[in-house]
C-alpha cells in the first residue's frame, strides 16, 4: 500500500543529465568565446528559422493548429493517470509488457535487466532524449553492455565522447573536419584514408550501421507520441536508421516519458502536421515508424514499453508549471532563441537547452538544484510565438524564478528598492542622490559588483539635471 | 482628451526628455495631459527577478493611482506590458485587487497604441530631418502586438529619412536584470544588435521604450559611435518652429 507523502519526488542527484558542473553565466561566457561554436550556431539556426518560417506560412489554419496541440495537451495532463492505464491495458493486450519507473535510477536498472535476460551484450538505440535525460547509456556500459548510437549526429556526439547541444541537431557545434577525426579515432573499422567530403563522412556511417543493425538483437528506442486509445508507439525521425532499429532486432525495449502521451488515434491528425513544419521545416518528416504491441513473424517478437516519472509528477503538480510537459521536442524555441543562438546548448548544462530547457530541467530536477536557469532569458518572448503547442514559456521562467532561493544581498536591495518605490517621498530623494551621480560619475564606468557586468561594455546615461517630476512640478 | 500619464520610474529618474515629451505631444494635439504624483514604478523589475511579494504593494499603488482615471498612458511598452500581463497575476489571491488591476489594464496604452487606437491619428504633424532607424522592443511587439504603429506614426514626421533595420525583431540583450546576472549572453546580443543598427548608416536609433535605449545607447556611446538614441516620444514632439 502507497502512503502519500506530499509533493511527488524530482529526478535524483547522480544519475543523468538534468544539472550542469557550473552555473549558466559561468558556462555561456566560455561558450560565447568559442568562435567555430558561434557561427555554427548562427548558420544553423538562422537556416532553419527561414525554412521553417516559410512551411508555416503555407498552412491557413497554423493558429488553429497550435491552439488544438495546447488543447489536446492540457486535456492529456488533466487526466493523464486514467489515459496512462489505458494505455498500459492496451499496450498489454497487444502483447507487449509494461514497466513503471519513478526515476531515473528505476527505469535504468528497468532496461539494463531487461538487455542481460536477453544475454545480449549490444543494442542499438534510436535517437532518444529520455535514454539521455536518464543517463541510460552510462548505465549500460557499467553493466557490461555496449549501446550504439544510430541517428548520424547522436553517433558522432557518442564516438566524440561528447554531450548533444541540440534537441534535434545533436552535433550542431561540430564542423565537418572534426567529425572526420572523430570517426578516424573512433568508429570501429574505418578506412584511414577518410576525407572530410560529407558524402564519404555519411558513406562511413552508413556502413558501420549497416553492420550494426545485421548483428544486434536488442534495440532501446523512446517515443515521440503513446495513443491511449489503442496502445501505440510512434516514432518520426528522418534519416531511417530509426526505422532499422525498431524492426530488424528481436527485442524492442522503448523508454518514454509518462508526458508523450496523447488521448486517441485521430489526435496525431494535429501533432504530425505541427511537429515537422515547426522542427525541421518540412511539411512532413521523412519516416514515420508506429507499432502496437508485437505482431507474429513480423518485427521485434518481445515488446517493453518504459514508462517514466522522474520529476514528471512534481511537474504536474504545479498548475502554472505543467505546461512544459506539453512540450513535443520540436526544438523551435532553440532556433529562435537570442540566448541560444549565441550560447550554444552545453551551456544549460542539461539535456534539455534553450527556452524550454529553462524551464523544464529546474522542474525536474527542484529549481534550487538549477538556479540559473530560469534566468538564462532576456524574456523576449520569441520562444512563445514560436512553439507549435503554445507553451508560455517567458510567464514559465517568471514563476519559476519566483521559486528560485535568491542570494541575501540581492534579496534586501530588492526589498529596500520596493520600500523606496512605495513611498513617493523617499522615492523623490532617491532619485535626487541619483542624480548627484552627475558630479561622482564617469558615465557609470567600473560599477561594483555586481553591476560591473553593465558597465564593462556599456555605459550608463549621465543622470539629468532634473528628474521629469521636478519639471512637472515647476510647469 | 484628459490622460493620465504614468512616466514610468525610469524615465522619471534617468530618460525625463521621453516623459515630457509625451506630454508636450499630447497637449500639442488638443488634449489635457495629468501626472499622478503618487506614482512610483509598476513594479516588473521585482516581478521578473522573482520578487512579487515585494512588487505586490507596487501593483496595489499603481492600482489604486490610476484607478481615477479613463484613459492612461505610458512611453513604455515593456511597462504596459507589465501592467496588462503580469499585475493581476501579482495580485493572486486577492481576487478584487486582481480585477481591478484588471480594469486598469485595460485602460493603460502604449503611446503608439493610444495615438493610433485611441486618438486616431497618424501624422502628429511632427519634424525631424535625421536618418533614423527604428527598433521595434520585445515587449512592444510580443507582448503588446503594437505591430507597424510606431513606424506609420515615423513615416508621416516630416524631414525624417526611415531606414529598416536589420533583423529588426531580434532582442537587443536587455531584459531588465538580465543585462546584469547574464552580462556576457547581454553583450554578444547586443553587439549584433549595434552591428545591425551601424550597418542601416542612421544617425539615430529610436525605439518606444526607455531601457532597451538606454543599453542600446549605453553601447553605441562606450564604443563612440556617434549614433545617438531617441525615444520615439521625443521624435514624435519635436516640431519645425
Amino acid at each position: 500500500m502507497n502512503t502519500f507523502l506530499g509533493m511527488p519526488a524530482r529526478a535524483p542527484r547522480g544519475v543523468g543529465h538534468l544539472r550542469g558542473d557550473q552555473p549558466f553565466p559561468v558556462a555561456a561566457r566560455e561558450a560565447l568565446a568559442n568562435a567555430q561554436l558561434r557561427r555554427n550556431l548562427q548558420h544553423a539556426t538562422t537556416t532553419i528559422r527561414e525554412k521553417s518560417g516559410r512551411v508555416i506560412a503555407e498552412l491557413p489554419d497554423w493558429q488553429e493548429l497550435r491552439a488544438a496541440g495546447s488543447a489536446l495537451k492540457a486535456y492529456t495532463m488533466a487526466n493523464l493517470p486514467a489515459l496512462l492505464e489505458q494505455l498500459e491495458e492496451r499496450v498489454t493486450a497487444a502483447g507487449g509488457v509494461v514497466h513503471w519507473a519513478a526515476d531515473a535510477n528505476e527505469a535504468n536498472r528497468i532496461v539494463t535487466d531487461l538487455v542481460r535476460q536477453t544475454g545480449e551484450r549490444r543494442v542499438i538505440k534510436v535517437k532518444s532524449m529520455a535514454t539521455q535525460e536518464i543517463g541510460l547509456n552510462e548505465a549500460l556500459e557499467a553493466a557490461g553492455i555496449t549501446p550504439v548510437e544510430t541517428d548520424l549526429a547522436e553517433l558522432i556526439v557518442q564516438l566524440g565522447n561528447d554531450k548533444p547541444s541540440h534537441i534535434l541537431v545533436p552535433a550542431i557545434h561540430r564542423n565537418r573536419s572534426e567529425i572526420r577525426e572523430i570517426f578516424l579515432k573512433a568508429m570501429p573499422g574505418v578506412d584511414p584514408a577518410l576525407t572530410d567530403d560529407p558524402p564519404e563522412l555519411a558513406g562511413a556511417a552508413r556502413r558501420y550501421l549497416r553492420e550494426t543493425f545485421l548483428s544486434t538483437r536488442v534495440a532501446v528506442s523512446g517515443a515521440n507520441f503513446a495513443i491511449a486509445e489503442t496502445g501505440t508507439l510512434a516514432v518520426v525521425e528522418s534519416e531511417g536508421n530509426g526505422r532499422m532499429c525498431l524492426t530488424l532486432p528481436e527485442t524492442l525495449i522503448t523508454v518514454m516519458g509518462i508526458e508523450k502521451l496523447v488521448p486517441a488515434w485521430s489526435d496525431l491528425e494535429v501533432f504530425l502536421q505541427l511537429l515537422p513544419r515547426a522542427s525541421t521545416g518540412e511539411r512532413m518528416n521523412p519516416y514515420t515508424s508506429m507499432w502496437h504491441g508485437v505482431t507474429p513473424g513480423d518485427g521485434p517478437q518481445s515488446f517493453h514499453l518504459v514508462l517514466l516519472d522522474n520529476g514528471r509528477s512534481a511537474v504536474l503538480a504545479d498548475e502554472m508549471g505543467r505546461q512544459a510537459l506539453h512540450c513535443i521536442r520540436c526544438s523551435a524555441c532553440l532556433n529562435v532563441c537570442p540566448v541560444y543562438e549565441r550560447t550554444g546548448g552545453h551551456a544549460y548544462g542539461s539535456v534539455y537547452p534553450g527556452p524550454i530547457g529553462a524551464v523544464l530541467s529546474p522542474q525536474l530536477t527542484g529549481v534550487a538544484d538549477n538556479p540559473t536557469l530560469p534566468y538564462a532569458s532576456s524574456l523576449c518572448g520569441a520562444c512563445f510565438d514560436a512553439c507549435p503547442v503554445k507553451i508560455d514559456i517567458p510567464s514559465i521562467l517568471v514563476h519559476l524564478r519566483n521559486q528560485v532561493p535568491h542570494p541575501r544581498t540581492e534579496a534586501a536591495v530588492m526589498a529596500a528598492a520596493a520600500y523606496t518605490m512605495d513611498r513617493p517621498k523617499l522615492y523623490a530623494s532617491a532619485q535626487r542622490a541619483a542624480k548627484l551621480a552627475r558630479i561622482a560619475g564617469r558615465r557609470g564606468r567600473g560599477l561594483p559588483p555586481p553591476l560591473n557586468g553593465w558597465s564593462a561594455s556599456r555605459d550608463l546615461p549621465m543622470p539629468p539635471k532634473e528628474t521629469f517630476r521636478d519639471w512637472w512640478r515647476g510647469r | 482628451m484628459r490622460i493620465a500619464l504614468f512616466a514610468t520610474c525610469l524615465a522619471d529618474t534617468m530618460f525625463p526628455a521621453a516623459a515630457k515629451a509625451t506630454v508636450l505631444l499630447l497637449e500639442r494635439l488638443g488634449h489635457e495631459v495629468v501626472f499622478p504624483t503618487e506614482q512610483t514604478c509598476c513594479g516588473q523589475m521585482h516581478i521578473n527577478t522573482g520578487y512579487q511579494k515585494d512588487a505586490l504593494p507596487l501593483v496595489r499603488r499603481h492600482v489604486r493611482t490610476f484607478e481615477p482615471y479613463d484613459v492612461i498612458v505610458a512611453p513604455s511598452g515593456s511597462c504596459v506590458g507589465s501592467v496588462r500581463h503580469q499585475h493581476a497575476m501579482v495580485a493572486g489571491d486577492d481576487t478584487r485587487l486582481a480585477a481591478r488591476a484588471t480594469a486598469v489594464a485595460a485602460r493603460t496604452y502604449e503611446l503608439s497604441e493610444l495615438l493610433i487606437d485611441v486618438l486616431a491619428v497618424e501624422d502628429v504633424g511632427a519634424y525631424f530631418p535625421h536618418r533614423v532607424t527604428y527598433h521595434p522592443t520585445c515587449h512592444s511587439l510580443r507582448v503588446l502586438r503594437v505591430g507597424d504603429k510606431p513606424l506609420r506614426l515615423l513615416r508621416n514626421v516630416r524631414g525624417l529619412d526611415l531606414v529598416e533595420l536589420p533583423a529588426a525583431e531580434q532582442c537587443c540583450g536587455f531584459g531588465g536584470t538580465f543585462s546584469v546576472k547574464n552580462a556576457d549572453t547581454s553583450t554578444a546580443m547586443l553587439a549584433d544588435k549595434m552591428r545591425h543598427v551601424l550597418d542601416t548608416g542612421a544617425d539615430v536609433c529610436t525605439a518606444g521604450d526607455a531601457s532597451c535605449l538606454m543599453h542600446i545607447g549605453g553601447g553605441l556611446s562606450r564604443l563612440r559611435t556617434g549614433v545617438r538614441t531617441v525615444h520615439l516620444a521625443e521624435i514624435l514632439a519635436a516640431t519645425e518652429a
